[in-house]
């Protein structure tokens, strides 16, 4: 787990360099940094990554258009429905495919949902990381698995949802899904209090988490960081509001920034996400119009995909998943399978900037710096 | 006793009650004395007094490890081991087997010695400990006039075994978080001590026994814990007692696991079970003299008295584990900071409450003590800036 | 309020409400919502899709695939395997002689279901699946994957009827249709002396 690798007899003292190895007791994954220490001070972190590469880019470009779906699920695989939103969008814009309105609806609430699944995870795994005892990670479990339960409900299963395809969803949403939507949406809020009473203002919380791993709003923004640890910067920038993808311009929602950039601030802007998030869904689910949720030109696509062939030539399709910025590329040269496809993982991006904002920290606060950015190893190394 | 109207049938039957291991120890001692000599009678009484603290410490360790955990798991709202027997019930026998089972691994190039010594070292005064505890009305295992001292001395040898286990290790990290863990124990040892004297002052004698006598009064209102320094005193103890445990939220020892190996990484099997069990042992002390001091010790109306003292120890137990559920745990900086530059001033001042006290112990004397403690807290809440939250805005954007 | 100490003490006031609510509120309001798993299940979903299954209608032999080959080569990881079982003649006789899933490959996807033309692959709930071989034993072949037209309809009852009452309508078209155009020699017989 953590072992020495070496002592360098620098000039001015010594540091030391230890392995946090692939096997991580906080659950992030398959990820392994090491640490240049002197004392207890940080002065050179360098991130190592690919423990979990599955060849996905290459696996895709052997598979028809639809087949790629299922395999998108498996990149954020804790939210799974932001990436099939990225792919469908990114597919549709290829070959210019229209969405009935119904199933624009239906793909903002299932996101919408989505976002609220990750943000309550991750704020769980990083005070489970500050030594909080599983506590907030079980309170926050069990909001998440009534949503998954919903999940399971509506597109078979909880995690690997495999629910949108090219050109709508898959299946349409009943009274009763929608009813069990509004329970969970106005039911939130009391949880999200009692966490805040928790947690928020909690002592040893801040005392562990302000002003450590601080983010200038200028770095973050030359090294391409978006999601959550952007705007908890202080820039405004979010997909939603900036392209108006799906029928997100429809909704009246806000953008919660934060001041310093510190761990505190992006814990917690992902708990006013959750409730920007709510807003949203509420109003989703109360105006959405009645109709129907594939378009006729792609059924046929679904029956048979490898009859399926876009036109020549390249799309890029871009999401506000809850990580970032989550794109896709996809070159098309008209056969059924693509040429070349490319996933921009927001988690990769993102970690670009972790040396910058561990140096001058103590080795305590590294974990809590990358539990704070919010990396998932799947979609990291795809 | 204390309740001066009940009738003496009913304190007869409270008196047996109460007195029914005392006088059990001694029938059985009448009994030996028939047909052995003197001097094998006092031995048998001091062999009694030992085999019932050795049988009782890792009993109520067992039990509290799965108090813990039942009680952790409905915090969390999940029911905690309930397979292993009605409620659990069976489930540390189920773990003393596994322990006994695990293969011992003892690293190459470790001090084997000393490697073997040190979980063995570190129990031994967590069972000394228990001598001195007043269980009930002359209960104590050992009524040493020292009492309270020979408390402190003895609990700070734990922190001997805890280095020697780290050093014994051959292992830089097993060190660097054995060092940490020895450096914690002692800044907490300070502020402990500091705590147990004002209630030595207010009682006037170093012997557990003496001071829960101290405590009497009628229903119960002479306990030191309804006194401004009795407070004040308490927290502080309790605190420390949390420290000296190493249990959340300054359980940085074993939870460095997580960064640095911890001190205990290379022990497994049963050496290990002993680790865990000094600790919980050391728990169970800890929040036994905390009653005495603080609490009243075994006084207590109508019920017997070691039944009063056992359900205060419980009560704090329960305390310290709802600890557990719900605070984050400090960071090495915050923990030193804490204890030197929080706690330590916080003692000295309560000593001078306590010398307050002494001279008057009316309205004016609460009055003045809420004072001087409310000047003295914002001094110092002043003084430690990091321990106070920033007030943060977040601007809501469109 | 800005006493040092009031966070901490609130938030030791939530875990005492979870910990009294727990004892006393049901499983949906914030009691203990544990599903004591080998006595007690949790409801089973209607649209639980896990390992694919074939149906048959009445008894094994009038099994609905026709061994086109389509989810074989729909099916991203590529876990079916068919082959066509040959009549005595050498012809294709529209069922398979061998059809295997490969379980340790299958993703769940419930693509096989989506692009079946026979309404014949449909994905089950059984998960309780185990294999004393290791991983040649999840292989299952034909006579494991056939489950009868009741168990489908009990286990997804929506579907299940709707996919019936399809096949109903495409029978009794077909049957009006066949009774509509008599045979073609009939016929000319019939114009002919017109």
């Amino acid at each position: 787990m953590t072992n020495i690798v070496e002592i360098k007899n620098t000039d001015l003292a010594q540091t030391l360099e230890i392995n946090f190895g692939p096997q991580h007791p906080s659950t992030h994954g398959v990820f392994r940094m090491t640490v240049q220490l002197e004392g207890e001070k940080i002065c050179g972190l360098r991130p190592i990554f690919g423990y979990l590469h599955r060849n996905h880019e290459q696996i895709a470009e052997n598979l028809p258009y639809a087949a790629i779906m299922p395999y998108t699920d498996r990149l954020d695989y804790v939210n799974a429905l932001s990436n099939n939103f990225g792919y469908a969008l990114t597919i549709e814009k290829l070959a210019g495919i229209e969405v009935p309105e119904r199933a624009e609806y239906i793909r903002v609430i299932m996101a919408e949902l989505a976002r609220v699944v990750n943000h309550i995870a991750v704020i769980g795994f990083m005070l489970n990381d500050l030594g909080a005892f599983f506590t907030p990670l079980l309170y926050a479990f069990r909001e998440r698995e009534r949503i998954l339960n919903l999940f399971e409900e509506i597109t078979g299963s909880r995690l690997m949802n495999n629910y949108f395809r090219v050109g709508g969803v898959k299946r349409d949403l009943t009274g009763e899904n929608l009813a069990g939507i509004q329970k969970i949406v106005s039911r939130f809020p009391a949880f999200l209090e009692e966490f805040e009473a928790l947690l928020t203002k909690n002592e040893i919380l801040c005392m562990r988490c302000q002003n450590i791993g601080v983010l200038s709003a200028k770095t973050a923004t030359n090294a391409g960081i978006t999601g959550p640890v952007l705007r908890a910067s202080g820039v405004n920038y979010d997909i939603r509001k900036v392209d108006g993808y799906s029928v997100y311009n429809r909704f009246d929602f806000k953008i919660p920034l934060g001041e310093k950039g510190d761990v505190y601030d992006r814990f917690y802007v992902r708990i006013l996400e959750i409730r920007e998030s709510l807003k949203i869904l509420d109003q989703a689910l109360s105006t959405i119009p009645p109709g129907e949720i594939m378009n006729k030109k792609s059924l046929p696509m679904l029956k048979m995909p490898r009859n399926f062939k876009p036109p020549v030539g390249e799309a890029y399709g871009r999401v506000e998943s809850p990580k970032g910025e989550l794109g896709f590329y996809v070159v098309s040269d008209g056969t059924p399978q693509p040429w070349r496809y490319h996933v921009r993982a927001p988690s990769l991006i993102n970690l670009t900037v972790l040396e910058e904002m561990c140096l001058g920290q103590k080795i305590a606060d590294a974990i809590i710096i990358l539990g704070s950015i919010d990396i998932v190893l799947g979609e990291t190394d795809r | 006793m204390n309740i001066p109207l009940v009738s003496p049938a009913i304190r007869g039957i409270e008196f047996n009650a109460d007195m029914i291991f005392v006088t059990a120890k001694a029938w059985i001692l009448s009994l030996l004395g028939h047909f052995l000599p003197d001097w094998v009678v006092v031995l048998a009484s001091i062999t009694i007094s030992g085999v019932v603290i050795l049988c009782l410490g890792p009993v109520i360790m067992m039990y509290l490890t799965l108090l813990e955990r039942k009680l952790i798991g409905r915090i969390q709202n999940r029911y905690g081991p309930n397979r292993v027997g009605k409620w659990g019930l069976l489930q540390p026998i189920a773990d003393g087997i596994k322990m006994f089972t695990k293969e011992d691994i003892v690293p190459a190039k470790a001090d084997k010695v000393v490697h073997l010594l040190a979980p063995i070292v570190i129990v031994v005064p967590a069972l000394m400990l228990f001598l001195v505890v007043p269980f009930g009305e002359r209960m104590t295992a050992v009524n040493l006039n020292i009492g309270i001292l020979y408390f402190i001395a003895v609990s700070s040898i734990t922190i001997l075994p805890i280095f020697m286990g780290s050093w014994a290790s051959r292992n830089k990290y097993s060190l660097l978080g054995g060092m940490r863990t020895a450096a914690q124990m002692i800044s907490y040892e300070i502020p402990m001590t500091l705590a147990v004297v004002p209630a030595i002052m207010m009682s006037q004698s170093l012997s557990t026994n003496t001071i829960v006598m101290s405590q009497e009064g009628p229903y119960d209102m002479h306990w030191f814990i309804f006194t401004p320094w009795g407070i004040v005193g308490f927290i502080i103890f309790f605190l420390c007692a949390t420290a000296e445990c190493n249990r959340p939220p300054f359980d940085l020892p074993e939870a460095e696991s997580e960064l640095v190996a911890g001190f205990h990484t290379e022990y497994s099997g049963m050496k290990f079970a002993l680790f865990y069990m000094a600790e919980y042992m050391n728990a169970f002390t800890l929040c036994g003299i905390a009653t005495t001091l603080f609490l009243g010790g075994w006084q207590g109306l109508f019920f017997p008295s070691w039944l009063w003292f056992f359900g205060k120890t419980f009560v704090l137990i329960c305390v310290m584990i709802w600890f557990r559920g719900t605070f984050p745990r400090f960071r090495v900086d915050h923990l030193m900071g804490f204890a030197w530059k929080f706690l330590l001033p916080l003692t000295l001042v309560n000593i001078l409450l306590t010398a307050l006290w002494q001279f008057t112990s009316n309205l004016a004397a609460w009055l003045w003590s809420i004072l001087i403690l409310a000047v003295s807290l914002w001094v110092l809440v002043k003084l430690n800036r990091t321990f106070i939250p920033e007030k943060r805005h977040y601007p809501l954007e469109s | 309020m800005t006493i040092f100490g009031w966070g901490v003490f609130k938030g030791m006031m939530v875990t005492l409400k979870n910990f009294l609510t727990s004892y006393f509120r049901k499983p949906d309001e914030g009691g203990i919502f544990t599903v004591q798993y080998p006595e007690e299940r949790e409801k089973e979903l209607e649209n639980f899709r896990n390992f694919p299954f074939l149906v048959y209608d009445g008894t094994p032999e009038k099994i609905r695939c026709v061994a086109c080959g389509i989810c074989e080569r729909e099916c991203p990881p590529k876990c079916i395997h068919i082959e066509m079982e040959l009549d005595g003649t050498g012809k294709p006789a529209r069922k398979p002689a061998v059809f295997d899933i490969d379980y340790s490959l299958c993703m769940n996807c419930g693509m096989c279901e989506e692009v079946c033309p026979f309404d014949s692959v449909f994905m089950d709930h059984a998960f309780e699946v185990t294999s004393e071989t290791g991983s040649e034993g999840l292989v299952r072949h034909k006579e494991a994957l056939l489950k009868s037209n009741e168990y489908f309809q009990k286990i997804r009852p929506a579907l299940a009827s709707t996919i019936d009452q399809k096949r109903k309508a495409a029978e009794e078209k077909k049957k009006a249709t066949v009774q509509a155009t008599p045979p073609p020699a009939a016929g000319a017989q019939a114009q002919g002396p017109q």
